[in-house]
């Protein structure tokens, strides 16, 4: 067969805690967005766009929704005969088995699976960040300087600054420092937790890293600080473009209303570089004659008789008669009904909101996001208060 | 199910010539998303069917495009799956006039078929129609043929042709009016029928010798020679034939009750994904009693309209009960009312075109007004 160029190895495990409720049932690169999506279309239509043809999905919290929707691969054209998409769960072997304990580990378990397609490079990815980014570029780079890895940054605000690795560079482009989540960063180039590797190198790294007892076996915490330090040729590639890091309920709501607006911040608008995703065959949305909707974006199958303003909604939700959705993300399968009064709510898929329920208040803003969690039902005339989470499971 | 299913994709084609100049009437555009054949085909996969024939005669390269390998409708198969019957060349013939010539093209696809049944309909029904219960029907009578018909009331000033049945008792056929001018309750033949595949090879062969030309008035009408029953089509049914009366069947799609006939979630309408972006509506948009399909992005008015994929909306543009199909350009204080805009049509800035619901304004594919 073949050697691939490049191969993807997408990091799909995490739990995605501070998205509380909804990562309760699904992971977090299942959780839906932007109407139609999920956040995995996003690194997987990258993927696609990018020339590369060969993705082993790393799995292991709530992998079921997940496994679903990604089946073959078909949607992002990642079926193929050769490579293509493949989910990589952690297994039992000869020696034992154990579940991924870190990034690093992750990898590490599934060597095989590199080795197989015998490419010369590998681009880890993750499942937690709303992008748009052709990959063969920074390939190009990676290959241009000869580099032991390269590493994708972005320009962040200082205050944004220590939530993520940072490292600064020489004019070069030559890493000279990373640290993750520093109290006090050197500078505003943020990891963007996309890394390209020489095979070779990776292969190494992994092995020498296992082998450490003290490693906690992450990318981020371990290899690339032994790395750098043992003087490997270390390589930033920046990005310039839009990149949301959707780990919070509060940037995955803020994240879905950059796609609203007269020029949106995040246009998926661009037949050149469209993202991919799996959908369900229904119907064109119908707005009735006494809904109305404006500045919001919405996907195939709605019914809305309400009022919809500043809001994004998913496949299937309808909303009812004299509801009010404000500045709001209704995921897929959520019914509104009548006279419900919602501002700065996340709703995760199939709720069901009864008539004259009210979430959040005129007074709420985005620092007080309501949250209610899939399959949950709010009964009618129910107050959900601004900030509140609400869960199906403490409702039983 | 053990049943092969035959789609007749030009049949009508000249009954709508505006929509079918470039096209062929199965890959005419319907309900904002979808092709008129996506219906008979998420019909026949929704009853089991997993082997499609499509007859196809001209014009076919845009459905072509369409049905690709069929893996949208689940019919990418090893065994069966979407086949395409183009027109069988041998020289010196002429291109098939009758659908019994059209079928008489297929005896090489039926005899490889090992299906006991052969469900056949033309493209231009809309409706969600189970072909599994009028297959039991028709095991269950033992019978020849069983055509689909509906029950319709026509107006006596209606002049189409039209095949109507009369059955007994136990539901056999027993008379078949084929007329252009029948009037009052009659049960309307939907061009949908199941008939036994040998049984219908037989037909074939024999044609020549018994005088067999058109299937309706040779073979429908012998009803004491063949055991023929008639299968009722209960519900939501349509049958494009013609611009104004699309125009009429796709406006029903903004009544809730035939969306909700139309597009069952146990019996989903199956369609090219085109992977558009989602709609976006402005600030300034008002959009109302309406259908908005994905990749739209509005800024002006819209009421009892259907808009295709990718149509984009100026500011103080207004349409009104009109449909426009994919990626159509409406300029800033444009007027429509009444409009079929085509695919790709560009309509430019304070532009005002206006039709009658009895004679829509078309305006043609990539046509720039």
């Amino acid at each position: 067969m073949k050697k691939k160029k490049c191969i993807a190895m997408l990091l799909a495990g995490g739990q995605g805690t501070r998205l509380y409720a909804l990562t309760s049932r699904v992971a977090k690169p299942a959780v839906s967005f932007g109407s139609k999506y999920r956040i995995i279309d996003f690194p997987l239509s990258n993927c696609t766009n990018s020339g590369i043809d060969t993705v082993g999905v790393l799995t292991q919290y709530q992998p079921l929704i997940l496994n679903e929707y990604l089946g073959n691969g078909e949607p992002w054209d990642l079926d193929r005969t050769y490579g293509g998409l493949h989910t990589l769960p952690p297994y039992q072997a000869k020696s034992g088995g154990e579940w991924y304990k870190g990034t690093a580990n992750a990898i590490y378990q599934n060597l095989h699976f590199i080795e197989n397609y015998a490419s010369e490079h590998v681009i880890i990815l993750s499942g937690d960040h709303i992008y748009k980014m052709d990959y063969s570029l920074m390939l190009a780079a990676h290959i241009e300087a000869d580099a032991d890895c390269t590493i994708a940054v972005i320009d962040v605000s200082p205050a944004e600054a220590p939530r993520f690795g940072i490292m600064d560079y020489d004019g070069e482009r030559k890493i000279t420092s990373f640290e993750e989540k520093p109290k006090n960063p050197k500078s505003n180039h943020a990891s963007m937790g996309v890394y390209i590797f020489k095979t070779s190198s990776l292969v190494r790294e992994l092995i020498e890293d296992e082998a450490d007892p003290d490693s906690s076996n992450d990318f981020g915490k371990n290899v690339i600080p032994k790395m750098l330090k043992q003087g490997s040729k270390m390589f930033a590639y920046q990005f310039r473009g839009y990149w949301k890091d959707v780990g919070t309920v509060a940037s995955l709501w803020e994240s879905n209303m950059d796609l609203l607006g007269s020029r949106p911040v995040l246009d998926l608008n661009d037949p050149n570089f469209k993202v991919y995703s799996r959908n369900k065959a229904l119907p064109p949305s119908y707005i009735g004659a006494g809904g109305r909707i404006s500045n919001s974006v919405l996907t195939a199958g709605c019914e809305v008789y309400g009022t919809v303003v500043n809001s994004v909604l998913g496949e299937g939700v309808t909303i009812a008669a004299g509801a009010y959705v404000s500045d709001s993300v209704i995921m897929r399968g959520t019914a509104v009904g009548k006279n419900v009064k919602m501002y700065f709510g996340v709703i995760d898929e199939d709720v069901i909101i009864e008539d004259g329920a009210a979430i959040g208040d005129g007074s709420s803003d985005k620092n007080g996001i309501a949250l209610v969690g899939r399959g949950s039902r709010v009964k009618g005339g129910a107050v959900i208060k601004s900030g509140e989470i609400v869960e199906a499971e403490q409702q039983k | 199910m053990k049943a092969v299913g035959i789609v007749f994709s030009n049949i009508h084609d000249k009954e709508i010539k505006e929509l079918t100049a470039l096209r062929t009437l199965a890959s005419v555009p319907f309900g904002g998303r979808f092709r008129l054949i996506d219906f008979v085909l998420s019909n026949m996969v929704n009853s089991g069917i997993s082997k499609v024939g499509v007859i196809t005669k001209r014009n076919y390269q845009s459905l072509m495009d369409h049905i690709g390998s069929g893996k949208s409708w689940d019919l990418s198969r090893k065994r069966g799956g979407l086949i395409v019957l183009p027109p069988y060349g041998v020289s010196g013939t002429t291109l098939y006039q009758s659908r019994f010539e059209a079928i008489k093209n297929t005896e090489a696809f039926l005899r490889r078929s090992d299906e006991d049944y052969v469900v056949m309909s033309d493209c231009d029904n809309v409706c969600n129609f189970d072909f599994s219960r009028a297959t039991d029907f028709h095991i269950e009578k033992n019978a020849d043929i069983t055509v689909v018909y509906r029950k319709k009331d026509i107006a006596a000033a209606e002049r189409k042709p039209r095949t109507a049945f009369t059955l007994d008792g136990g539901r056999r056929v027993i008379k078949v009016e084929n007329s252009d001018r029948m009037s009052g309750k009659k049960l309307v033949y939907t061009n949908m029928l199941i008939v036994d595949r040998r049984f219908l090879l037989s037909i074939v062969e024999s044609a020549e010798e018994n005088g067999f030309k058109s299937f309706s008035s040779d073979i429908l009408t012998r009803t004491s020679d063949f055991r023929i029953y008639g299968y009722e089509l209960e519900g939501y049914f349509a049958s494009i034939d013609g611009v104004s009366n699309y125009y009429k069947h796709s406006m029903e799609l903004l009544r809730p009750e035939n969306r909700a006939a139309l597009f069952k979630p146990d019996a989903s309408i199956y369609t090219k994904v085109r992977d558009s972006a989602p709609c976006r509506l402005e600030a300034s948009a008002r959009v109302s009693d309406s259908l908005i399909a994905d990749g739209c992005v509005i800024e002006g008015e819209v009421t009892g309209s259907i808009l295709f994929r990718g149509v984009r909306v100026e500011k103080g543009a207004k349409i009104e009960n009109s449909i426009i199909f994919q990626d159509t350009y409406v300029g800033a204080d444009s007027r429509l009312n009444c409009v079929i805009a085509d695919k790709q049509a560009r309509i430019l800035a304070n532009r005002t075109l206006s039709g009658h619901e009895t004679q829509p304004y078309f305006i043609a594919k990539g046509s720039i007004i």
